[in-house]
Order: structure tokens, then C-alpha cells, then sequence
């Protein structure tokens, strides 16, 4: 039995691993459910809706959050938000405040559709797939990712702490729903 | 891609290279040389045996020592003059040339990024993966890299010199001869390293100035109903996020410059030749043609993708 028990452990850890090391270049992930939209208002018909729990497909793997760390810098996210994410005319994304929420469906629905006031809409412009890197890296931010697969620390000097080093998931408040 | 000779360090078509090959030849036939004493000596001294060493007298004995050492120290001094005179051969090139050609190029997982240098900033010319060289003219090249260490090899023309980010790095090199010469990115770079190829034309000197003239041109408006739609796929597509195409809205600057993507012989760095079937196939999956590569698969339907490849096609 205890024997047993120590394959199963292997084999659980042999395929996490797997997971973070997983390249998938062409997949467009499962279509996440994207219809928890944000909501401008509190008001709702019926009882509130309950939280999605629609994760990012990158969520623990290492190469689509480098993807989503390169990308914040290729598509500018880094020229309102900051290069580490400490926010500047754009909000910051390190905090535990998030206007439009931080669930991954919501942060898809923040960078696809765009927000008032600034944010535009990449939808159309990029491909779903990396929209989902970004969301993972964004959360990652955050320290809302595994930490074995997020990224490691910049080439060049950074004020804030490596990625894989924003220890464990704050309680994220996540905007009025 | 044509005949191998493209490629080869033991067919210079530059002055460089031509340095660099004879040292090649110095060394090699030195070292050939040695090989074949040490081998016959060898064989002597097992075919004569134990007992003829024991007979020798110790001034014999001696006399093979110092004649040793003296052919060895020989052919140290031969390798080390001929190489400091390669050495200085090669650097003197840098000596400013007022006529010489200043190019600047960006090492990029996994593509080269290319800019003609001028003081007029109206002047410079922007494209990648394929650059061309006057014959007979001094090119110094400035070499830069936005993420890993890559290294710049034209066998053809030179030796190689890395590409390293935060520092800028200077090759000089001439072409003496007209021709293509393929040159390869030559430090591990991540996993598309080997589909990182630079093409070089050698042109002659007028040739290369008509070239120059047309490329300082922003792409030309379409001309067909099918070209239009070409031209708005790229617009207001994914195209225009990462690519530019001048003269045009699309004005990205994290892949390469499309503005004269026709006159180009290969696509993704020397991946493939740029034929219309090819060019359909790469953008329609780019990531079947390079695993790994940069491009997402934009997600165009075959209704874009024709007149796409259609207005791509007028861009010379």
C-alpha cells in the first residue's frame, strides 16, 4: 500500500511537472467561459451571480508565462502600467486593488474589450492565446500563480522582487459584482 | 538554397575572409606537417626496437632532443607571426573610411534586425534578415542584441563577432566579388537558432545605390480591388500590432519590416523562400514552419489570407 502510494506520488509529481514545462505553441486553450463580464453596476437580476472559477490555461506553465512577460513588454503594457507592474499613469497591478476585478476570465475581459479611461482593447489585435499569457503573467504579478512556474528575476536591475518570489496569493478583492 | 559554396570559409569572396582562410591553410599544413614527422617517428621507433636506443650514445640521444624542440619552436613562431599578421590584416579595416557603408543590426529571437545608417534620419533604411553590400566598399556593421548573446557569421566575408545585449559590438568587412552569401547566427540562442540565417548580395556599386533608393520608398498604394482588402487585412489585422509597413498605418516594431518584404529571397530568417505559397503557409501557421518563433498564428480566414498575399506581393 505505502508502496502504492509512493508511485502515485511520483507519477503526481512527474506530471506537474509536465505541465510547467509544457510548450504549446499552436493550441488556442480551451475556450475559457468569458461570460461572467465585469459589471459596471451592482445591481443584478435575480441573486448575484457566483465568482467564475475559469483559470488561465498558463497559470502553471513556466514557458506561457514567459511568453506573457515578454508580450507585456512587446504590446506596451509596461508604458502605462510600469515594466515590473508597479503601475504609473496606468494602474498598478501588484496591489491587491483591482477596479475591473482579478479573476482570469475578468482580467481576459479587461485587455480584450478594453476600460474606460485609458485601457484599450487588444481583442481583434491578438490572439486569444497570448491575451491568456498576459492574463497569467498579470496575475502573476500578484503573486496569484504557481511559484515554481513564474518567472525568474529581469537580465537588468529591478527595483521589485522577481516574479517567482511574490509569495502567496493575497485575498484579492475583486471589484463589485 | 543554391550551391553550397554560399557558406564556406575556404571560398572567400572578401578580404577578410581571405585572411582568415590563408591563416586556415598556414595552420593546416603546419599541423599537417607535424602530424606526419611525429607519425614517422614513431614508426621508426617501433620498427627499430628496444635495442637500438639502448646502443645510442647519450650525444645522439641529445642531438634528436634539441633538433625536436628546435622544429617545434619553429613552427610555434611560424602559427604565432602568421596569426598576429592576420590579426593586423583584419583590424585595418576599422581605419575610418570616409566612403565607408554603416549598417546596424539587431540580433532578435530568432530574426535580424536592419538598419542603413545616415545622419539624415529621412534617409535610413530599415529591413531585416537580408542585407545588401556594395562590392569593393568598406562596410562597417554595428552590432547590437535586444535579448540573448547571438553571434554574426558570414564565412564568406569574415570571421564572427557577437552580438551582446547592453553592449555594442563593430564588424568591418568588404565583398570583392558579386554574389549571394549566406551567413548564420553562430552562438546558441534558443531553440530556432539553426533557422537564424542572414542573407548577403554583394551588389555592384550602382546596383547597390539603385537598391538603396528603392528601399528609402514606402510601399505603393494597391492598384486592385483584391490588393485594397490586402492592405486593410493588414491594417486593421494582427499584422500591424508587431510589423510595419511603411507608408501604410501598420507600424509595429517587434518583428520584422515588411515595407519591401517581395524583394527579400527568404521568409523567417532564411526559413524558406519567399515564393506566394510559401509566404501563405508561414502566415497561415507560422508556427508549424519554425516551432517556437515569435508569431502567433494570426487566426485570418482564406477570404483574407489571398488578398493578403496578394498586396504582399506588391511590396518590392
Amino acid at each position: 500500500m505505502r508502496r502504492l502510494m509512493c508511485l502515485l506520488a511520483c507519477v503526481a509529481v512527474a506530471a506537474a511537472g509536465c505541465e510547467r514545462e509544457a510548450r504549446r505553441y499552436t493550441e488556442l486553450p480551451a475556450a475559457a467561459n468569458r461570460s461572467t463580464a465585469v459589471r459596471l453596476t451592482m445591481l443584478q437580476p435575480g441573486s448575484p451571480q457566483p465568482l467564475s472559477n475559469v483559470q488561465s490555461p498558463y497559470q502553471y506553465n513556466a514557458y506561457g508565462l514567459s511568453e506573457g512577460k515578454r508580450l507585456y513588454a512587446a504590446y506596451n503594457c509596461a508604458g502605462c502600467h510600469g515594466l515590473n507592474g508597479g503601475g504609473a499613469i496606468g494602474p498598478a497591478l501588484t496591489d491587491d486593488k483591482w477596479i475591473y476585478g482579478s479573476h482570469a476570465d475578468q482580467l481576459f475581459s479587461t485587455i480584450s474589450q478594453g476600460r474606460p479611461d485609458g485601457m484599450p482593447s487588444f481583442g481583434g489585435h491578438i490572439p486569444d492565446q497570448q491575451i491568456w499569457q498576459l492574463v497569467a503573467y498579470v496575475q502573476s504579478l500578484a503573486g496569484m500563480v504557481s511559484q515554481d512556474a513564474a518567472t525568474s528575476r529581469n537580465d537588468d536591475q529591478a527595483a521589485a522582487k522577481p516574479e517567482n518570489r511574490i509569495e502567496d496569493a493575497r485575498q484579492i478583492q475583486t471589484g463589485h459584482r | 538554397m543554391g550551391a553550397p559554396l554560399i557558406q564556406s570559409a575556404l571560398h572567400p569572396a572578401g578580404i577578410q575572409a581571405a585572411r582568415i582562410e590563408h591563416l586556415w591553410w598556414v595552420m593546416f599544413w603546419v599541423c599537417s606537417v607535424v602530424f606526419v614527422a611525429v607519425v614517422v617517428a614513431m614508426g621508426i621507433a617501433v620498427v627499430r626496437g628496444r635495442g637500438a636506443a639502448s646502443s645510442a650514445s647519450e650525444a645522439t640521444l641529445a642531438r634528436s632532443v634539441a633538433i625536436a624542440v628546435g622544429l617545434s619552436i619553429v613552427a610555434l613562431l611560424v602559427l604565432l607571426t602568421e596569426g598576429e599578421l592576420v590579426g593586423r590584416g583584419v583590424a585595418s579595416l576599422r581605419e575610418q573610411d570616409p566612403n565607408a557603408l554603416r549598417i546596424q543590426i539587431t540580433g532578435n529571437q530568432w530574426w535580424w534586425d536592419v538598419q542603413y545608417l545616415n545622419p539624415n534620419p529621412s534617409l535610413i533604411v530599415t529591413t531585416a534578415n537580408e542585407i545588401h553590400i556594395p562590392v569593393g566598399r568598406p562596410v562597417g556593421i554595428v552590432l547590437r542584441s535586444n535579448d540573448v548573446i547571438h553571434s554574426l557569421w558570414i564565412p564568406a566575408l569574415h570571421g564572427k563577432r557577437d552580438l551582446i545585449p547592453g553592449r555594442v559590438t563593430e564588424i568591418w568587412l568588404q565583398a570583392d566579388r558579386a554574389g549571394f552569401y549566406r551567413g548564420q547566427c553562430a552562438e546558441f540562442c534558443g531553440l530556432q537558432h539553426a533557422k537564424m540565417a542572414l542573407g548577403v548580395v554583394a551588389d555592384l556599386p550602382d546596383d547597390f545605390e539603385r537598391w538603396l533608393t528603392q528601399m528609402r520608398s514606402p510601399a505603393p498604394a494597391p492598384t486592385t480591388p483584391s490588393q485594397t482588402r490586402g492592405k486593410d487585412v493588414v491594417e486593421r489585422g494582427p499584422c500591424a500590432m508587431c510589423h510595419t509597413v511603411v507608408g501604410t498605418l501598420a507600424g509595429g516594431r517587434t518583428a520584422p519590416d515588411l515595407t519591401h518584404i517581395a524583394s527579400r529571397s527568404s521568409i523567417g530568417a532564411g526559413s524558406l523562400p519567399n515564393t506566394r505559397g510559401n509566404l501563405g503557409g508561414w502566415i497561415v501557421d507560422p508556427q508549424h514552419v519554425k516551432p517556437g518563433n515569435h508569431m502567433p498564428a494570426p487566426g485570418l480566414s482564406s477570404e483574407e489570407v489571398q488578398p493578403l498575399l496578394d498586396y504582399l506581393e506588391t511590396l518590392k
